[in-house]
């Protein structure tokens, strides 16, 4: 009890700091600036920002966009840069969430089966919902549906091997549960070979051009998951620490936990059903964060939000300028500065434990 | 990459291949066997006419009737949709199973992807396999149909439906060029906007046409497959848009119009935006003349 206690007021040390919250709008803020300036068509600095403006009813400044880059600018641009804020703040929220709450530095939204769960959930929509019913409202909602089955599923096999606190178990079963759904998957797509190219767009993450529709579609998914999350995040901190004790300190384990793992598989499956499988960046911001400004859940989980906006933001602008006019699958570019960077991870965690 | 490579590798081969073979046999009567032909998975000796033949190969499975052999055919693949009289079976051309495709006893299987040895493995059962990958020029789609034509013992019927076929095009082409000079065309092969290049089979047919591509200018990497950016496309306001993505994805001329930001298109605003049956789009056999003709009406019907 009083080494909990102890660990519980150390943990309260390592808070949000002025600086590492100032820092990180800041550097949020930089990303969507540059996610709304670079692009394949450059519209110019000054020409986005008398649009922008105008948009904004100042009185004196109007657009000098023609009305094609005008809609290049407010239809597509502008509500892409949102949409992959709005994806990588959840994507990191998420991965740091479950690592807080299975005390595994390694769990990601991917270890835990979400994605392949997901992934199978959109395949059958795409190849067995009639066409009519395959539109926007579908596609999420079996993904979504997809995504909560597989965690529950991976969380029920882990609880099974009555080894709860051992990490490597609950990795273990993610990876169980994700091969399953991940070979039932490949079995769907390979019955409705006609299908088989949009699967694999879809999984092939990228941030769509659909403009404000999937933006508005996840929002809702991700606020709640958001809000969900922060309002527990001083109690992640507690969890970290071990069961028994956070139960000592009077926190129903079990409820608290559920509603953080289903508040993230929520959110998660609403981006992952518009955006298709973008690795890494559920470990590469979370750990980025910790390994930086060495704090607590508390701290760490708001962070995220903030940090994983703005990378992802920045890695779409990699995806969409790097080869302009044509188009990397965002999943390609985090994978490839995430893999080194998780490898960087392992090492460090190895050296001083977690 | 590597396919695409191969490919042209392959195409380059039997072009060559059925040059030489052709004037070896130019003299000789047209059913005679054996004959020899070099196709993608090499040189390849038929014996004596085919009576069963499998193909796995919808463009193979479209020429083979075209030229007559048709009867032969015993089973062809689950995406063989054309003509409707193929006997069409579950057998896949993309995960075949050699067992299945013995059981119909073929002398002669005809397909278009090799994956897992597929070719090999049908080889050590005594079967003999013509592996003919995706043409890459006009030429290489003739030199499949003629190749088909000496194997099957319908050469003649080959030959004719060639030349009507580099006849009507060549037609097409005159009319449609009038028509056509200096328009931009957008191909699109999916919905997240992945199109072809004028160096890819489809992307000639609009060359031909005399229309500019606009996925040329997206393909540095030199796949012929590039992925264009939305702001690109609507930057770059094709007068033709071509949907090739009707049958899997359910593209047509309201969605495309309904994407963000894509109702300033030209082709969208003068109601240029044709749906083409992805199997005709994406084969190289003898329906290569009915793209041509739905591009060249378009055309038309642009212009008024």
């Amino acid at each position: 009890m009083s080494i909990a206690a102890e660990q519980a007021t150390d943990v309260r040390a390592r808070g949000l700091t002025p600086i590492w919250t100032c820092a990180a709008v800041v550097f949020l803020l930089c990303s969507l600036a540059i996610g709304v300036l670079a692009g394949p068509i450059d519209l110019g600095v000054g020409a986005v920002l008398e649009s922008a403006a105008a948009h904004l009813h100042i009185p004196g400044f109007t657009s000098s966009l023609t009305p094609t880059e005008e809609a290049i600018l407010w239809q597509i641009r502008v509500p892409r840069v949102i949409l992959a804020a709005l994806v990588g703040a959840m994507l990191a929220l998420a991965g740091a969430t479950y690592q807080g709450v299975f005390r595994n530095p390694l769990a990601d939204p991917y270890l835990l089966g979400v994605a392949a769960g997901a992934g199978l959930g959109a395949t059958i929509a795409i190849a067995y919902l009639p066409e009519g019913l395959r539109g926007q409202r579908a596609l999420p909602m079996a993904a979504f549906v997809g995504g909560a089955v597989a965690v529950l599923l991976t969380y029920a096999v882990g609880r099974s091997a009555r080894r709860e606190r051992d990490a490597a178990t609950l990795v273990l079963a993610g990876v169980t549960v994700a091969a399953f759904f991940t070979a039932w998957q490949t079995f769907v797509q390979q019955q409705n070979a006609e299908t088989l190219q949009q699967v694999y767009s879809w999984i092939l993450g990228n941030i769509p051009s659909t403009g404000w529709s999937d933006v508005i579609l996840i929002l809702p998914y991700v606020a709640v998951a958001v809000v969900v999350i922060l309002a527990l995040r001083r109690v992640v901190d507690v969890l970290s620490l071990g069961d028994d004790e956070a139960a000592s300190l009077g926190i129903d384990v079990r409820r608290v936990r559920l509603a953080l793992v289903v508040a993230a598989t929520l959110g998660t499956a609403a981006a992952v059903a518009v955006s298709g499988l973008i690795g890494f960046v559920g470990i590469i911001v979370p750990h980025a964060i910790r390994l930086v400004s060495g704090v607590g859940y508390r701290a760490l989980l708001p962070l995220s939000v903030i940090i994983g906006a703005g990378f992802l933001v920045l890695a779409d602008v990699v995806a969409r300028t790097a080869l302009s006019p044509a188009e990397i699958p965002l999943g390609v570019v985090t994978a490839f500065f995430g893999a080194p960077f998780f490898a960087l991870v392992l090492r460090t965690t190895r050296g001083g434990g977690s | 990459m590597l396919r695409f490579k191969a490919l042209v590798t392959g195409v380059v081969v039997a072009t060559f291949a059925v040059l030489v073979v052709g004037a070896a046999a130019g003299g000789a009567s047209p059913a005679s066997f054996p004959v020899t032909i070099a196709a993608s998975n090499g040189k390849v000796t038929v014996a004596k006419k085919p009576r069963r033949i499998v193909s796995l190969s919808p463009t193979a499975t479209e020429s083979l009737f075209a030229i007559g052999a048709g009867s032969h055919i015993v089973a062809v693949d689950d995406q063989s949709d054309f003509p409707t009289t193929a006997p069409r079976t579950s057998l896949s051309g993309f995960t075949p199973n050699v067992e299945a495709i013995a059981a119909y006893r073929p002398d002669l299987v005809v397909i278009a992807y090799d994956p897992k040895g597929l070719s090999g493995a049908l080889g050590r059962l005594g079967i003999t396999v013509i592996h003919h990958d995706g043409a890459v020029t006009f030429k290489g789609a003739y030199q499949q149909i003629r190749q088909l034509g000496l194997v099957t013992g319908h050469e003649p019927e080959a030959t004719r439906l060639i030349g009507r076929m580099k006849s009507k095009i060549a037609g097409i082409v005159r009319t449609a060029r009038r028509s056509g000079g200096g328009l931009s065309v957008y191909h699109e092969l999916t919905p997240d906007l992945y199109s072809a290049t004028s160096k890819t089979f489809v992307g000639k047919v609009y060359a031909a046409l005399g229309l500019r591509n606009i996925a040329d200018e997206a393909d540095a990497v030199g796949t012929g497959y590039p992925q264009l950016s939305a702001e690109y496309v609507v930057s770059a306001s094709p007068d033709l848009i071509v949907l090739a993505d009707t049958v899997c994805c359910g593209q047509k001329a309201s969605t495309v119009a309904a994407r963000p930001g894509w109702d300033r298109i030209s082709a969208v605003r003068t109601g240029s935006v044709v749906r083409i049956d992805d199997s005709i789009a994406s084969r190289w056999g003898p329906r290569l003349v009915n793209f041509f003709r739905a591009m060249s009406s378009a055309l038309t019907r642009l212009r008024q």
